[in-house]
């Protein structure tokens, strides 16, 4: 995850609708973005975020809506009026020109000084250690070179606005964790502004000072990558991001303090109100690794969260384990029928596994760890 | 006995058809050395066709005419049918489209003697009016580039078809407005196409009989119409000579051409795989 940089309304998206015929490919956006800020645009295929980035790099005109970067609004420039730089998902190199010359190109166009262009040009070179490789042609550099070669080439000009398209898309998973981080770091160093599209959730939750999740043209939720996780704000995002277990109930007790949720396998108790009435449908959300598993029935002394005794406990059967080594998800049917997911840290080494398939086991949770979703 | 058929058919199929292609070439190209007229015997080796061919001034001309006319045929229907490619590929909408592409696209459906008889009456009905222009070098230009761009329009559109959008909106996110674009980015991208777009229609321009037939003038005779002309007076061994020639210089080129491709080809192919093991070690 990113740091905080200090808060500037730098990028502002507003009311921004893009239509295809009759579709809404980006329905009503509004987006504040700050100035240093790395925000990602995060959802599945066909939600419009690449459609999104597109109208901010200025491939295609918004049918309404305005942005206005530092105060300007930009939907009538052209591309190459726009103080924004985009790095392609498939990097898209000069397949005839050499790095350096790649890398010169938007210098060039600016009509700068050639030895300006020498020195900024090594300058990018340096930031992403590719000094030696100045005379190559893309098709000589591997993968990895060449997003660094499309990285330095977006760079160079100082945008004021950098664009990534799944950035990392391209690449192996392997190269993919290293190079989260490294770019992370030079796009921090260089302190520009980065809004970066991706479907993978890991890359925008590594990445990513916040995260805007959209689906079908709109954004349902923006924050940091701990809120979106940690407290999703519906059953989509819930669902999207990470895994989660999910209880259908009934508000049964509705205070400003508290709630109880009743569902078909067990009374849920929440340590904070809602907003919502007494008889609401609701869904209550327990993520995998917020479950504690235990072979022995629960004793509730152990738990001494007084309001809880008795409450966010279940008993179900392991249908199914998953080892991966350095974590276990026990996949547990409930008596209702229902399949929780429960992810357990294997912190300790033992000789033989101690819950299989088809042992009863106990779960539970604190109302803490709880989400109500009433959408 | 089938098993001797199935591994040798493919290879005694290709001899055949080898030999059906280049026997009369071959027939030609040793009767040139001929040294009498006689068309059945070989008397001799000599070079009096190419001493004859020396002399003789109409095959020549003919020759050079040929030759202006391809080369100003090649590079108008290069640029024109660069042009056509890039309206068809780039703008998928816009008003007559569908005409237009019919029209690029006709020339090389109908048959040369069509082309070359409207194109005739055309400029005859023009010279009426205006006076001009007589039937000569420029007439004959036109319509070879007429059937040469429709040519060249294909080679470079598919081309164009594989070209990577993505290359040209990058270099316009950098600064490059969309006439930089199309020289520094697309151009380069293309040139081999358009080059080969030249040579298809240059070829086809030197080769053309029928459409020069109609639009030449009196003493205007370009190679093929000279030797035309020859083969129907009788046989004389001196076009032998003069194809000969011809054939000995294109083949050159063409198989020069070829391995400069293929070590090409082959460089990169070692590059890409030498920058994947660096990476790798």
């Amino acid at each position: 995850m990113a740091h905080d940089p200090a808060p500037a309304p730098f990028l502002q998206i507003q009311n921004i609708v893009k239509k295809f015929d009759d579709v809404y490919a980006v329905d009503d956006v509004s987006l504040d973005i700050q100035q240093g800020e790395i925000f990602a645009l995060l959802g599945s295929s066909g939600c419009g975020k690449s459609t999104l980035l597109r109208m901010l790099a200025g491939f295609e005109t918004p049918t309404a809506g305005h942005i206005l970067l530092a105060g300007q609004d930009i939907v009538g420039l052209a591309p190459y009026e726009r103080p924004i730089n985009m790095m392609f998902q498939s990097y898209a190199l000069f397949p005839h020109l050499t790095v350096w010359d790649n890398i010169a190109f938007g210098l060039k166009r600016d009509g700068m000084a050639k030895d300006a262009i020498e020195e900024r040009v090594t300058q990018m070179l340096d930031l992403v250690q590719l000094r030696n490789y100045a005379k190559r042609k893309p098709h000589q550099l591997s993968g990895g070179q060449q997003q660094r070669v499309a990285l330095a080439r977006s760079l160079a000009k100082r945008p004021q606005l950098l664009l990534l398209d799944e950035p990392l898309g391209a690449l192996d998973a392997k190269l993919r964790q290293r190079t989260q981080l490294e770019l992370v770091d030079i796009i921090e160093r260089v302190g520009v502004t980065c809004v970066m599209v991706t479907h993978d959730q890991e890359e925008a939750m590594t990445m990513a000072t916040r995260i805007g999740v959209m689906s079908e043209g709109k954004i349902l939720q923006i924050g940091k990558p701990a809120e979106i996780y940690e407290t999703p704000n519906c059953r989509f995002v819930a669902d999207f991001i990470g895994t989660v277990n999910m209880f259908e109930g009934t508000v049964e007790v509705d205070e400003a303090d508290h709630v109880v949720i009743g569902s078909a396998d067990c009374k849920h108790y929440v340590t904070h109100g809602i907003t919502g009435t007494h008889g609401m449908q609701v869904q209550v959300a327990v993520r995998p690794e917020k479950i504690s598993i235990q072979t022995q029935p629960v004793d509730d002394a152990e738990r001494e969260f007084p309001a809880e005794i008795g409450y966010n406990q279940v008993q179900g059967v392991i249908a199914e384990i998953a080892y991966l080594g350095n974590l276990t998800t026990y996949h547990v049917r409930l008596q209702s029928g229902l399949l929780i997911k429960v992810t357990h840290t294997n912190a300790a080494r033992r000789g033989s596994a101690v819950m299989t398939w088809g042992d009863t086991v106990y779960l539970w949770w604190w109302g803490s760890d709880v989400v109500v979703l009433t959408r | 006995m089938q098993r001797i058929l199935q591994n040798y058919f493919g290879r005694a199929w290709m001899v055949l058809v080898f030999l059906f292609l280049y026997l009369p070439l071959l027939f030609m190209v040793v009767f040139s050395f001929n040294s009498s007229r006689q068309d059945a015997v070989f008397t001799g080796f000599s070079w009096r066709w190419y001493e004859a061919l020396g002399r003789d001034t109409k095959i020549v001309e003919g020759f050079w005419l040929s030759l202006q006319i391809a080369l100003a045929t090649g590079v108008l229907s290069a640029v024109l049918g660069t042009f056509a490619a890039f309206v068809l590929v780039r703008y998928q909408r816009f008003i007559g489209r569908t005409l237009f592409s019919g029209m690029v696209n006709a020339p090389l459906v109908m048959p040369e003697v069509v082309i070359g008889l409207s194109l005739l009456l055309l400029m005859v009905g023009i010279q009426n009016v205006f006076g001009w222009p007589e039937r000569g070098l420029l007439t004959i230009v036109l319509g070879h580039t007429l059937l040469g761009m429709s040519y060249a329009m294909v080679v470079v559109q598919s081309r164009l078809l594989e070209v990577d959008r993505s290359v040209e909106e990058a270099a316009m996110d950098l600064g490059a407005k969309p006439v930089q674009v199309f020289f520094l980015v697309t151009l380069p991208n293309i040139a081999q196409a358009i080059v080969a777009a030249f040579l298809l229609s240059f070829t086809l321009s030197f080769d053309d009989v029928v459409i020069s037939e109609f639009l030449s003038g009196p003493g205007v005779n370009t190679l093929p119409q000279v030797i035309f002309g020859y083969a129907r007076r009788g046989i004389n061994p001196t076009i032998y000579a003069a194809a000969t020639i011809l054939i000995t210089i294109i083949s050159t080129a063409v198989v020069v051409y070829s391995v400069w491709v293929a070590r090409q080809s082959r460089r990169l192919a070692r590059e890409a795989q030498l920058a994947l093991a660096e990476a790798q070690g």
